[in-house]
């Protein structure tokens, strides 16, 4: 009856429970109230939140793309960047806004510039972003007014770069072990797979161009980075690992692999250019969705919460001299 | 284990049912250990008198007292008495005593009649001061709970010697001149077949102790509806008129002057008897009542036998009551019993029910269990239920009395919604229109509703009557028809009028007294001008023990009411209950009668004698002294007798009320029910609200581990208990709260079931009171909530018709009696 | 800004009788909602809780944690302190059955000096009032639901449906007129305490030092302290047990502590993607 002492103080072995439940004694000896998290789990959605991770990655960094190949006449690869900086620009907004309580009130975003708020630098940041990209595609695909086109162009490029790292700060400031305690590798990790998507893109449009370049420096700085991310992260590393999450990035790591190596080979069969295109994207939109359910993971388990932080306690005490409680 | 245990300084688990053994034993280690306060007790007790000769004990019976009558289970008291005092009649009785007929006295009226005092005993009894005379009342005290020692309280409630050891310093540390000790109870204790005899044994403990009469003393009963004292004050109780004055009897009370005779010649207050009950009579009857018509005392209803609840049920049942009005209780499912309840109703030719709202005892027709088990059908209850809407506390003026005796006054906050109306308006209206329809009749019969003073001021649209004026006709008028300010002002001839003696002086110079609100901070720690207490605004009763007999305080820091000698009276923080220029000294004259008959030092006024009862001559109808008798359900044996149970326990031999064999292995485990925070008794007013009904959602019963592993019950799951009554389902809280006890050697162990559920409302459940089976008090007609026995399965209970096929295939095996156990 | 208050909420002396929760619901007129992890009325198996925990139509929640009575300490209620009654209070050494203990503790939000759901509120929905209390305006709220993981205590959420993010306000409308919080006017044994914060902390600090003299050694102050990684709570608790066991973080740090650290990483991260890009153009050279 080992449910029955759900209500008994078996409940400070930190023992999941519930109607009669079963239980499994986690190795982290720690107490909880009755196995219930301590914080709240985001209520953000899947896919919205991830889309939105990963499309104004991909956005952030064609954006950029766009913006040299504009500089250096690469008309195809100015093309295809331009679109798909807009696309995913608008895709992802889309996304937020769906994802939000009351849509209706989207444009309260903007209503304060808050640099506490992530999410509120990062509106400040989409929104002239995704109205530039979006003129700059406009004109792309109308012919029309070019300058104007150049200009916005030159504009999405250089809000670009800040568009794949912000959403990274996004997840990181919150209390979710899973993201707080990855802010430091976390960017980049982003960073890399923005750069990744987009010079896979970029590769398809242009085997030869700069894109192999790209794709093939952001697949690495993605799997470089997340492999420093996991390895420092300890306990909560668990969430990286396990579950549904491990295995989302395990094969996000895999595939990312393949579309840097498919890069790299694009140079001489250009097909293997459209497969980098689709491995790489596909690599990024599963890390994103990955990272997102490792959070959640660590968010739902109160071990993840207590037992970091009763480290730190004791490391604290031992520093101070005080005696453990 | 309960939320009240959880801030305790000492958690005591035990056994339900099993207290008399508890404070027995602490009675007990009182007494063999000299530990009581031996001036207290000589001055204030009647731990000297001698009893009569021809009592026996059961030390001497083995369970059974003296004047057992086996063929109709009752007692004849008579060799209860003091020696050379000839019992008189029980005040405010006039049945128990004089004629030697226990079981009429048992049916007619209980002790409950005795509510603001004791049982007189004529004369005053043979003494010896120095209490070693074996038949003195300490001696046969120290013998009568000589075997109730730790070791027996281990035995018997499942008390470690250890934990009773801690309880039993604690209360005799913190008792004395310096310090005083008090019980607080409710059901725990009044839910039992021996109710009375556990408030007795805590009685007796604390009279030894020093503990009554005294600031932080007493033996409180927390009692439980809002103004529920006030309702057993002003009752509604089926033996008792206002004031306790006992309902008359049919056959023994013929006029006036025989009523009051056995009290016109008794001692102590009760003997100003006939003014109580003229100043009634002229209440309810004004100008009609006069000195030649006896002052309409045949207008009042008489008694021809027991017509409490069960007995009425059990008429009810059997066709022979037609019609019944439930106001604000759901018996359908707050009752022992409640299948037995809800069959009474379907019997019923017509059913009134006021309430808040739509109540299980409103609904059964339609939707109770019996028509899901294809008992009844809708179709053939002929019950017309007529539901009128009641109006809550907040819509309308009125009282509540706690359990301090206080009266508080509360004002309409708000107008009662839609077709609600007060209980005063109810009655105020239905009395004018039933008077309205007999005004022109001729039939004697009708005389006293013609005659009966029915004129109170109404006021606002559906035209209420005025509360405070029903308040003022309680507390009487003189006669210049000037409120009273007390109810020594009371006369026996007609020139006052009082609708409740102990009321009067709550609307003294005609200012309602209950509404007074002066907060505590600006006034005598005793806050006398909060409210109103009866009598006389008291607040501690029989004050005048918190001195010594000289009339010095015990002690300064127990300091409370005392003797001026300068100005020659009683004086001190509150109301001396004691005739303030009475002195220490005053000894009564040879054949004086009333309070005169009381000396200055004895302190307990309402007691015909003067003195607080370590042993009762007279007034308990299951004996003078208390003893330990098993619950009418029980897992084990008597360790303390031979004797079972209550010998005088009340039982309902009724096919409907089936009860279980001693240590039965088919109902193996002790049942108690209780109380949640979260919701209010039968669970009109909780089950109907969301914010209660999210705290607690569901009807659970909880059980300890070990329990839970016997029977396979799982936290959270399901688990079906079942009676020879019936079966009901529940969820299972498994907690470490419940614990099994080891009773008698044996591994006992307890089932907790809150009541509060039913069909109806937000929260719906099955009842606990389907599983209780009943048997009463003798005393006072309680039912027995707190323990019985029943079986407890994993998995819900089956439904429809296979409902009863299976409690039948456990009555089967079980053998379940229908007769009463133990009378050999 | 006139005067901090806040709650100082005594756990020793709670009796579990829930008066808190009903009179913040009625108060604040919030819907009856399932237990936390439930989607209809039912009974959780968490001993007396079936509340769960704090939600948005739920802003305050009684724990219940039974436990063995820890060796040699008097129950929660005893009148630590007062004269000493000769009463049993030491818990037995064998530590039968008869020794569990049972605590209740009455949650609430702590109104964090550094609140971490204002911190990261992109809409400024939630704000910082007068009485140094955090409260969010309802009308301002558009639901993105980032407070909800910000707060380290798992306090504010989204009401479904509703989607906007609810929390306790300490009855800001009350406070306005001078009235004490719902929750704390209607606790029976005072063991919710409202007023000014400093007045707070020195009543804790005495109660707590009683409670230690009387042998209850596990009591503790929790969110007292300003140099806690919230800066201190405006909501503080008498505990008698670890933190965790009554679902509470033993180190709560407000997130928004390590932002510099993210922006700069960020920022860095940002000029990494800007480098790569460059580079990659400049080594493919001008198309020919
Ligand atoms: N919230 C709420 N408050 C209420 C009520 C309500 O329904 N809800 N009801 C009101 C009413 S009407 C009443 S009468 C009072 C009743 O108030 P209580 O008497 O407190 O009510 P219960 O919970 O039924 O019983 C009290 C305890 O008696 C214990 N008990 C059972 N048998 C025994 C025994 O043999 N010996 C001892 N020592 N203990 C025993 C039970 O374990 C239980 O914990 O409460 C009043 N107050
Ligand atoms: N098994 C078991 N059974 C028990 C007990 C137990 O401990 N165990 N306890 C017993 C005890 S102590 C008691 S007191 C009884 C209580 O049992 P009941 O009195 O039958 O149950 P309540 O729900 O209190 O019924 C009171 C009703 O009055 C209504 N009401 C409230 N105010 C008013 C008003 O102003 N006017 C009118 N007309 N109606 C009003 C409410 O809506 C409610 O339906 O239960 C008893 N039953
Ligand atoms: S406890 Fe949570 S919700 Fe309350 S103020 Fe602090 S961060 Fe905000
Ligand atoms: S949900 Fe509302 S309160 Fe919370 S962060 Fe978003 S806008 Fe602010
Ligand atoms: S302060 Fe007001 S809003 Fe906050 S919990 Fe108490 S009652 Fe609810
Ligand atoms: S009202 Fe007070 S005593 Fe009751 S549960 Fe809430 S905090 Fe505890
Ligand atoms: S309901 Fe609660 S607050 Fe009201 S009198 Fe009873 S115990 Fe006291
Ligand atoms: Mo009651």
């Amino acid at each position: 009856m080992s449910g029955g002492r759900a209500t008994t103080p078996v409940a400070r072995t930190g023992r999941r429970r519930g109607r009669g439940e079963t239980l499994m004694v986690p190795e982290a000896e720690f107490s909880s109230y009755y196995g219930r998290p301590v914080i709240k789990e985001p209520v953000w959605k899947v896919p919205d939140i991830p889309a939105y991770l990963y499309l104004g990655g991909l956005a952030g960094a064609s954006a950029v793309v766009a913006g040299m190949a504009d500089a250096t006449d690469r008309e195809a690869l100015r093309r295809t960047s331009r679109v798909a900086a807009a696309g995913g620009a608008l895709v992802s907004v889309g996304a937020l806004v769906h994802d939000l309580g009351r849509p209706t009130r989207f444009l309260n975003m903007l209503r304060v510039f808050k640099p506490t708020s992530p999410l509120s630098v990062g509106s400040w940041i989409l929104a002239p972003f995704s109205g530039a990209a979006t003129v700059a595609a406009a004109s792309e695909l109308s012919g029309r007014l070019p300058g104007l086109g150049r200009l916005a162009g030159a504009g999405a490029a250089v809000l670009g770069p800040a568009m794949t790292t912000y959403t990274a700060v996004l997840l990181a400031d919150t209390a979710v072990p899973g993201w707080h305690e990855t802010h430091r590798e976390l960017p980049f990790v982003f960073a890399g797979s923005a750069l990744a998507s987009a010079g896979g893109l970029a590769v398809a449009v242009d085997p030869t161009g700069p894109g192999r370049g790209i794709a093939v420096a952001g697949g690495l700085l993605e799997l470089a980075a997340s492999e420093r991310m996991r390895s420092q992260l300890g306990l909560v590393g668990e969430t990286y690992r396990d579950g549904r999450a491990g295995w989302v990035l395990r094969a996000s790591r895999a595939v990312t692999a393949a579309g840097t190596a498919a890069a790299l080979a694009a140079r001489r069969l250009p097909a293997a250019g459209i497969a980098s295109a689709l491995l790489l994207n596909a690599g990024a939109a599963s890390l994103r969705y990955g990272v997102f359910e490792a959070g959640m993971a660590s968010a739902r388990d109160p071990k993840y919460t207590v037992v970091p932080q009763r480290e730190r306690l004791a490391q604290a005490r031992q520093v101070s001299g005080a005696p453990p409680l | 284990f309960t939320r009240t245990s959880a801030v305790a300084d000492l958690y005591v688990p035990i056994r339900a049912g099993t207290d008399i053994a508890l404070l027995g034993g602490l009675v007990h280690h009182v007494l063999s250990n000299e530990l009581y306060f031996r001036e207290y007790v000589l001055a204030y007790t009647n731990a000297t008198a001698i009893i009569d000769e021809e009592f026996k004990d059961t030390e001497d019976l083995d369970g059974l007292f003296s004047g057992y009558q086996p063929e109709d289970g009752s007692y004849d008291p008579g060799s209860w008495q003091y020696d050379g005092a000839a019992a008189a009649a029980a005040a405010g009785n006039r049945d128990a005593g004089t004629e030697q007929d226990g079981q009429h006295h048992k049916d007619s009226a209980g002790p409950d009649a005795y509510g603001s005092g004791g049982a007189p005993i004529g004369a005053h009894a043979k003494r010896d001061e120095s209490m070693q005379d074996p038949r003195c009342v300490l001696q046969i005290l120290k013998r009568h709970f000589a075997r109730y020692t730790p070791e027996m309280v281990h035995e018997v409630c499942g008390i470690e010697p250890a934990v009773f050891a801690r309880f039993a310093d604690a209360l005799t540390s913190n008792s004395g001149r310096e310090r005083t000790s008090a019980f607080a109870y409710a059901v725990g204790w009044t839910h039992q077949s021996v109710a009375v005899q556990y408030i007795r044994t805590a009685s007796i403990l604390q009279t030894l102790l020093g503990n009554i009469g005294r600031p932080g003393g007493g033996i409180l009963a927390l009692r439980g509806h809002a103004s529920i004292q006030g309702s057993t004050d002003i009752p509604t109780l089926f033996n008792l008129l206002p004031g306790y004055i006992p309902m008359p009897h049919a056959h023994h009370h013929q006029d006036l002057a025989e009523f009051v005779a056995a009290d016109a010649g008794s001692t102590g207050f009760w003997g100003n008897m006939r003014d109580y009950t003229v100043s009634l009579l002229k209440a309810w009857w004004g100008d009609a009542a006069t000195e030649d018509n006896d002052y309409c005392f045949d207008y009042l209803p008489r008694l021809t036998g027991d017509h409490g609840t069960y007995t009425t049920v059990a008429d009810q049942i059997a066709g022979k009551v037609p019609g019944y009005f439930l106001i604000g209780e759901n018996p359908a499912v707050g009752t022992a019993n409640s299948r037995m309840q809800r069959h009474g109703l379907a019997s019923l030719e017509w059913l009134v029910v006021r309430d808040l709202v739509q109540i299980e005892s409103a609904t059964f027709w339609k939707d109770g269990p019996e028509i899901a088990t294809g008992e009844q059908r809708t179709e053939d209850i002929g019950t017309e239920v007529f539901f009128l809407p009641a109006a809550a506390h907040t819509e309308k003026d009125g009282s509540f009395t706690n359990t301090q005796r206080m009266l508080q006054w509360h004002r309409q906050a708000v107008e009662p919604p839609a077709d609600c109306r007060s209980e005063l308006w109810f009655y105020y209206h239905l009395g004018r229109r039933l008077q309205a329809k007999v005004a022109g009749s001729t039939d004697e019969r009708d005389r006293p509703l013609q005659q009966l003073t029915w004129d109170y001021p109404t006021h606002g649209r559906h035209e209420d009557p005025s509360a405070e004026a029903v308040l003022r006709e309680i507390n009487g008028t003189g006669p210049d028809g000037a409120a009273l300010s007390s109810y020594t002002e009371l006369a026996g001839d007609g020139s006052t009028r009082c609708g409740c003696w102990i009321y009067c002086g709550v609307y003294a110079d005609e200012v309602n007294q209950a509404d007074r609100r002066r907060p505590g901070r600006e006034q005598s720690w005793v806050a006398p001008e909060w409210g109103w207490a009866w009598p006389a605004n008291r607040r501690i009763l029989y004050n005048r023990a918190s001195a010594d007999p000289e009339g010095r305080p015990w002690s300064e820091r127990k300091a409370y009411v005392w003797w001026d000698p300068e100005a020659e009276k009683w004086t001190g923080h509150d109301v001396p209950d004691f005739e303030v220029g009475k002195a220490p000294s005053y000894r009564p004259p040879e054949g004086a009668k009333a309070q005169d008959a009381l000396s200055g030092t004895n302190a307990f006024i309402m007691q015909s004698d003067g003195l607080a009862w370590l042993y009762a001559p007279a007034g308990l109808v299951d004996g003078p002294l208390p003893a330990h008798y098993e619950p009418y359900e029980s897992p084990v044996r008597n360790p303390v007798y031979e004797r079972q149970d209550n010998p005088a326990m009340q039982c309902f031999e009724h096919p409907e009320n089936p009860l279980h064999p001693v240590g039965s292995e088919v109902f193996p485990f002790v049942l108690t029910t209780y109380r949640l925070a979260e919701h209010h008794t039968a669970g009109g007013m909780s089950r109907s609200l969301p914010y209660l009904v999210e705290l607690q959602p569901e009807p659970f019963c909880e059980v300890s581990p070990e329990l839970a592993d016997l029977r396979g019950l799982m936290n959270g799951g399901w688990a079906t208990l079942t009676s020879a009554r019936s079966a009901i389902e529940a969820r299972v809280l498994v907690t470490s709260r419940m614990r099994p006890l080891t009773v008698a050697g044996q591994v006992v162990h307890q089932i907790g079931l809150p009541y509060h559920w039913g069909g109806n409302g937000l929260s719906t459940g099955d009842s606990a009171n389907d599983l209780l089976g009943v048997a009463l008090d003798p005393n006072v007609h309680i039912m027995t909530t707190k323990a019985a026995t029943c079986d407890i399965t994993a998995g819900r209970r089956p439904r429809g018709p296979a409902l009863l096929r299976h409690v039948e295939a456990y009555r089967e095996r079980a053998g379940s009696r229908i007769d009463r156990e133990g009378d050999q | 800004m006139t005067e901090r208050v806040g709650f100082f909420t005594d756990t020793s002396v709670c009796i579990g009788c829930k008066a808190c929760e009903v009179a913040c619901k009625t108060w604040n007129a919030l819907p009856a909602d399932p237990a936390q992890g439930h989607t209809d009325f039912e009974l959780t198996g968490m001993s007396y809780d079936n509340t769960g925990g704090l939600g948005a139509s739920t802003w305050r929640h009684v724990a219940f944690i039974e436990q063995p009575r820890p060796p040699a300490g008097p129950p929660a209620g005893s009148p630590a302190g007062s004269v000493d009654l000769g009463m049993p209070g030491l818990g037995t050494p064998d530590g039968d059955r008869s020794e569990i203990r049972w605590l209740m503790s009455s949650d609430v939000c702590k109104h964090c000096t550094h609140a971490a759901c204002l911190d990261v509120c992109p809409t400024g929905a939630l704000v910082r009032t007068e009485f140094g209390t955090v409260i969010v305006q309802d009308d301002v709220c558009n639901g993105c639901g980032y407070c909800i993981p910000a707060c380290p205590y798992g306090v504010i959420d989204q009401r479904p449906g509703d989607g906007g993010a609810f929390k306790c306000t300490m009855c800001y409308d009350r406070q306005g007129a001078g009235l004490t919080p719902a929750c704390a006017q209607a606790c029976p044994t005072e063991s919710i305490q409202y007023g000014p914060l400093e007045e707070l902390h020195e009543r804790a600090a005495g109660r707590l030092a009683e409670l230690q003299e009387a042998g209850q050694t596990q009591a503790r102050l929790y969110g007292h302290d300003p140099s806690d990684g919230v800066g201190g709570d405006g909501a503080f608790f008498l505990l008698l047990d670890e933190p965790e066991v009554y679902g509470l973080p033993p180190d709560p740090v407000v997130t928004t502590r390590d932002l510099p650290v993210m922006w700069r990483n960020a920022a860095a991260a940002a000029a990494t993607v800007a480098g790569v890009v460059l580079a990659a153009f400049a080594s493919a050279g001008r198309r020919r």
